[in-house]
């Protein structure tokens, strides 16, 4: 059956003369654009169309694939970079040069390429949805498993090996499926899982405040509110860096061009912390940057989720960075008001909440059909307008997520980096991960970790007086407890990401670290106790030189000497 | 296609409305003729088999149902050409300077494809504009899009001026083109920069668009985007470093808000619309450089916070899109320093790539981030002080409260014509940080500090 346009207003365009079903993907005009079927309404069908219709005319033809949008799945995705429905911006690139044209379609995996397929069952081995039936050396440290679809069970009849293209059929099923290295799954439908189970394994990321104050776990999800500059991006960054994990599917959602070129720059040169290979060996990266389709942005997190559901499968610990969700949120937005759709607050549509949760709801730690243990870990930027954090997305967003780093535009203007406020961020994973860290950090990591967070309280209540009276005018305890403070933010909280050392911070630092500064606390109050000066205890230039401590390349020998020198500079004080 | 009709059954602020025609397509260029032998231009906005609704960029004064509607076939284009330099245009492109209409060397679509992000190059090439608060503390790059965050009756306009006559790449002779789009600012404003154009020779290598407070609101919709794609144009095809001013965004945000009010859609944030941040993001994101051509286009566009209020959807959303702010400050204006910037709310966000060794100086972060830190502080004592006094700060503190002075005094404020070489900033820069106790300079690495501290350098 051939359909025609019926009516074209930006993204939206109104079809006729075909069934449609929800979400199946249509071509429509003479380019043959890419849309989404988004509304059906008596015989005419609303399209979401994924890229610019202008000079579209009513009447044009338009081809139903019967499909819904989905994404292709196999070796291959590592090191690419998508726009929001999976075509390569890389081939876009060598089809239509620097500016993205229209009406072309663009395989997410690469058709040409042959891979080394290993097999790991033999005919008459029964397999059902999601066991594996072979590997592929997908980058240097990641083995790509080849799964049967969800969907999918018999009886192994034939299983080849050797080098196949992604398309190729590498395993015949009795009842006659034929399986290949690659599969298809729409994006809109979470991948099943056997089951899912608590968190309970901490992302290192390298980063003092999340690890150390706010951590979030294996699994989890984390939103990272803030306003213009204050620091989401290159929180996100950092995370896609320094991460513990086995895989970075990056969002760049209704963002920055610059943003995107920037890592494309900067991962292929820098280390994987774990493997000490390059970073983008890693990482996906999907770019539907904020000059790009409306309706791709908002299938982009989507193409994201999906790929990550995948490796997850393969039982890897998965992390999805989204920069920004708020854009997404503002693409739904302008669809559902081209669609005529009561708006709910703010304008949003009403199902705003619910398609934030089941995006998040994505997230977690699995136990996969193929019985792997695998996760994802999800981390979404949110852009609040004004960053005044009472707007819809973010206040359905905390309903939502366990962990919650607000960012806070003073301290960004101050440059303290990272501007995550230590009073409001929260972190609901800290209690059930305190064994992990007392296991694999320190047994008292978590006792130094709450004193900082009781000092941290204590100073924004003093913060209220000094205001007042100024801060000589305080008892001396007091003004000790203002100057750890001091030294809490400045040598620990902050942290800077483009310094080549302090731009990740080992666990074994970060305690080391906070230790120290907590050594400095215990033996100065009590020296203050035991009549010496406050001015003389502030005077010790052991305490200032901890300052620097954190961007020494050699960072052991650097502290020690530090420590032994705030040892003899107590000693001489004397006191007791 | 040289049909004309006279369908129009309904006209609504800047849109009209018309029934029976062929097949239009979205995004088409209209042209309208008016019973007084006049002629309009417009855009269709919306398109069906059974009506067409069509944006006049000239406002909808004068039409009437008989007036008729050719549709164009294609969407709205720019003819452009090298020759374009030196040329004044207005705000749709048609020569205001009384010289010979473009003869184009190609005739590009105003809305431009969005670039490739695989295709773009990250800017990091530092561009010296002899202001110690820009180059300094939040350096700009070429390719990058650094709006100025002004408040009416600030001086944003002589800032604007002075970069664009200083811009320039150290060790590159080269200068800037320039593409000047004026949206709504006044005639008397408009005068200003066109002499400071003239005078300085700077017009033969400028393209000026010119909409005016007087003409017609809707056209401030397609004069940016006019500028942008000669800009591009410049850029990409005659490999020319293209610096473009757009003053006012505000102003073009009001037509965007009028607009919407006209098609009687659902209103965003204070009745801005929905789709702002999309809108504005299609106008900023045409900045950049692309990996294998030799030009860029830098964006240093003006804006006018309303009622100073950085949070109002204007700023706010052009902050979400934009590379950073450059934030003039009317307190700073008050106490009569020139150029007023206030580096606080200001930022960079590109400033990492353009610094350092071999590019600036192996310093240059350090120094302004200790700056930044001694400054911040310090302001927030004057805020003290001013209920304590000055006598309960300890010592401590009075030293940093004397360092926010000095950096206003010697740091921010600087001559209409001062052009400051980038050494010359960081030396200001150490002058007024030598000021302060060394155990204070927690920012800067001891390497940095033996080697340019005033105290430590000669010996
Ligand atoms: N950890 C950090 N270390 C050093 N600098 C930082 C850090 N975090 C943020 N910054 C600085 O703040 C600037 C703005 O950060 P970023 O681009 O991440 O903001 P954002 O919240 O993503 O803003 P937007 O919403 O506009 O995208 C950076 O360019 C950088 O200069
Ligand atoms: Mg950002």
């Amino acid at each position: 059956m051939k359909g025609e346009i019926y009516r074209v207003a930006g993204p939206v365009v109104t079809i006729m003369g075909i069934k449609p079903k929800m979400y199946d993907v249509v071509h429509v005009g003479h380019e043959g654009l890419m849309g989404e079927v988004i509304r059906i309404e008596g015989d005419k069908a609303t399209v979401q169309v994924y890229e610019d219709t202008s000079g579209i005319k009513p009447g044009e033809p338009v081809v139903n694939t019967g499909m819904s949008l989905s994404v292709e799945l196999g070796p291959g995705l590592l090191e690419s970079i998508y726009d929001g429905i999976q075509r390569p911006l890389k081939v876009l690139q060598e089809r239509m040069g620097d500016f993205i044209d229209r009406g072309v379609t663009a395989n997410g995996l690469d058709r040409e390429r042959v891979w080394e397929f290993k097999p790991t069952v033999s005919s008459g081995d029964s397999v059902k949805g999601g066991s594996v039936i072979g590997v592929v050396q997908e980058t240097e440290n990641i083995e790509h498993k080849i799964m049967v679809p969800p969907n999918v069970s018999g009886t192994v009849d034939e299983i080849k090996s050797g080098k196949f293209k992604v398309d190729e059929t590498v395993c015949v099923l009795a009842n006659g499926t034929e399986l290949s290295l690659m599969q298809k799954w729409p994006v809109r439908m979470p991948r099943p899982v056997e089951n899912k189970f608590i968190p309970r394994r901490p992302l290192i990321t390298g980063q003092r405040i999340l690890d150390g104050l706010f951590p979030v776990a294996k699994g989890g999800t984390a939103a990272i509110p803030g306003p213009f500059g204050s620091g989401k991006t290159v929180t996100q960054q950092q995370l896609a860096k320094w991460s513990d994990t086995d895989i970075v599917v990056y969002i760049g959602c209704g963002e920055r061009g610059n943003e995107m070129a920037d890592v494309l720059n900067e991962f292929p040169e820098l280390q994987d912390p774990k493997t000490g290979r390059p970073l983008m060996e890693r990482t996906v990266l999907i770019a539907n940057t904020s000059n790009m389709p409306v309706a791709a942005r908002e299938a982009s997190v989507y193409t994201g989720i999906t790929i990550a559901e995948y490796y997850r499968d393969m039982g890897y610990d998965v992390s999805l960075m989204a920069d920004s969700t708020s854009r997404w949120a503002e693409a739904m937005r302008e669809i559902s008001s081209r669609l005529e759709e009561m708006p709910g607050e703010e304008g949003y549509p009403a199902y705003l909440s619910a398609r934030l949760s089941e995006f998040y709801e994505r997230a977690g730690a699995v136990k996969s059909l193929a019985a792997e243990e695998g996760s994802i870990t999800v981390i979404g930027a949110v852009s609040p307008p004004g960053g005044d954090f009472s707007e819809p997305v973010t206040q359905n967003t905390l309903r939502i997520v366990k962990v919650f780093w607000a960012l806070d535009a003073k301290l960004a203007q101050r440059r303290h980096f990272p501007s995550i406020d230590w009073l409001t961020s929260y972190s609901l994973y800290t209690q059930g991960l305190s064994e992990w860290f007392a296991e694999n950090v320190g047994p008292d990591w978590v006792s130094l970790r709450e004193n900082a967070m009781d000092f941290l309280q204590q100073e924004s209540e003093l913060q209220e007086i000094v205001q007042l009276v100024g801060s000589d005018a305080l008892p001396e305890d007091q003004q000790l407890v203002l100057e750890i403070c001091r030294m809490l933010r400045e040598y620990f909280l902050q942290q800077n990401a483009f310094h080549p050392v302090d731009t990740y911070c080992s666990f074994d630092k970060q305690y080391k670290l906070l230790k120290a500064i907590s050594k400095y606390s215990d033996m100065a109050q009590e020296a203050l106790e035991s009549g010496i000066p406050m001015k003389d205890i502030l005077a010790l230039e052991s305490k200032d030189e901890l300052a620097k401590v954190k961007f020494e390349e050699d960072f052991d020998g650097v502290l020690n000497t530090v420590l032994d020198k705030m040892d003899k500079e107590f000693e001489a004080l004397g006191g007791n | 296609m040289t049909k004309e009709y006279k369908t129009i059954t309904e006209i609504s602020g800047p849109l009209i409305f018309l029934e029976k025609t062929e097949p239009v397509g979205y995004g088409e260029l209209v042209h309208i003729n008016l019973p007084d032998g006049t002629t309009k231009r417009g855009q269709v906005l919306d398109t069906s088999a059974d009506v067409v609704a069509v944006q006049v960029f000239e406002g909808t004064g004068g039409l009437n149902e008989e007036s008729g509607v050719v549709f164009s076939g294609e969407t709205i284009k720019l003819p452009v050409s090298k020759d374009m330099l030196g040329r004044i245009l207005s705000g749709s492109g048609e020569p205001l300077d009384g010289g010979p209409r473009i003869v184009p060397e190609d005739r590009v679509d105003i809305n431009g494809a969005s670039m490739n992000p695989y295709s773009r190059m990250p800017p990091e090439e530092f561009i010296q504009t002899g202001i110690s608060t820009i180059d300094g503390t939040n350096t700009l790059v070429r390719g990058q899009k650094l709006p100025i965050f002004s408040g009416s009756g600030l001086p944003h306009n002589e800032i604007a001026l002075q970069i664009a006559r200083q811009a320039k790449v150290p060790g590159s002779e080269e200068d800037f083109a320039v593409v000047f789009a004026a949206m709504g600012i006044t005639n008397e404003e408009a005068q200003y920069f066109m002499e400071d154009f003239e005078k300085t020779g700077a017009l033969e290598r400028a393209v000026v668009f010119l909409n005016l407070a007087d003409d017609p609101a809707v056209e401030r919709i397609i004069t940016p985007r006019m500028a942008l794609s000669a800009a591009e144009y410049l850029a990409y095809e005659h490999d020319m470093h293209v610096l473009v001013i757009l003053t006012d965004i505000t102003n073009y945000c009001e037509a965007l808000r009028q607009m919407g009010a006209a098609r009687e859609e659902v209103p965003g944030r204070r009745g801005y619309p929905g789709y702002m941040y999309t809108d504005l993001a299609s106008l900023y994101e045409r900045a950049g450089v692309i990996k294998g051509r030799k030009g860029s286009v830098t964006q240093f566009s003006i804006l006018t916070m309303p009622g100073d209020d950085i949070t109002h959807p204007i700023p706010d959303l052009s902050g979400y899109i934009t590379e950073g702010q450059i934030v003039v400050s009317r307190e700073l204006h008050m106490k009569g320093i020139y150029p007023p910037i206030n580096v606080l709310p200001s930022l960079s966000r590109l400033m990492n790539s353009g610094i350092g060794d071999g590019k600036t100086r192996d310093d240059h972060k350090a120094v302004s981030d200790q700056m930044y830190a001694g400054y911040a502080e310090g302001r927030d004592l004057r805020g003290l002080v001013a209920i304590v006094g000055k006598e309960a700060l300890s010592e401590r503190d009075q030293r940093i409260l004397e360092f926010a002075d000095l950096f206003e005094d010697r740091f921010v404020r600087q001559g209409r014509d001062e052009d400051r070489s980038i050494e010359d900033t960081l030396q200001v820069g150490w002058d007024i940080l030598s000021e302060l106790p060394e155990a204070l300079l927690t920012r800067i690495d001891n390497k940095y500090i033996d080697k340019y501290h005033p105290a430590h350098k000669s010996n």
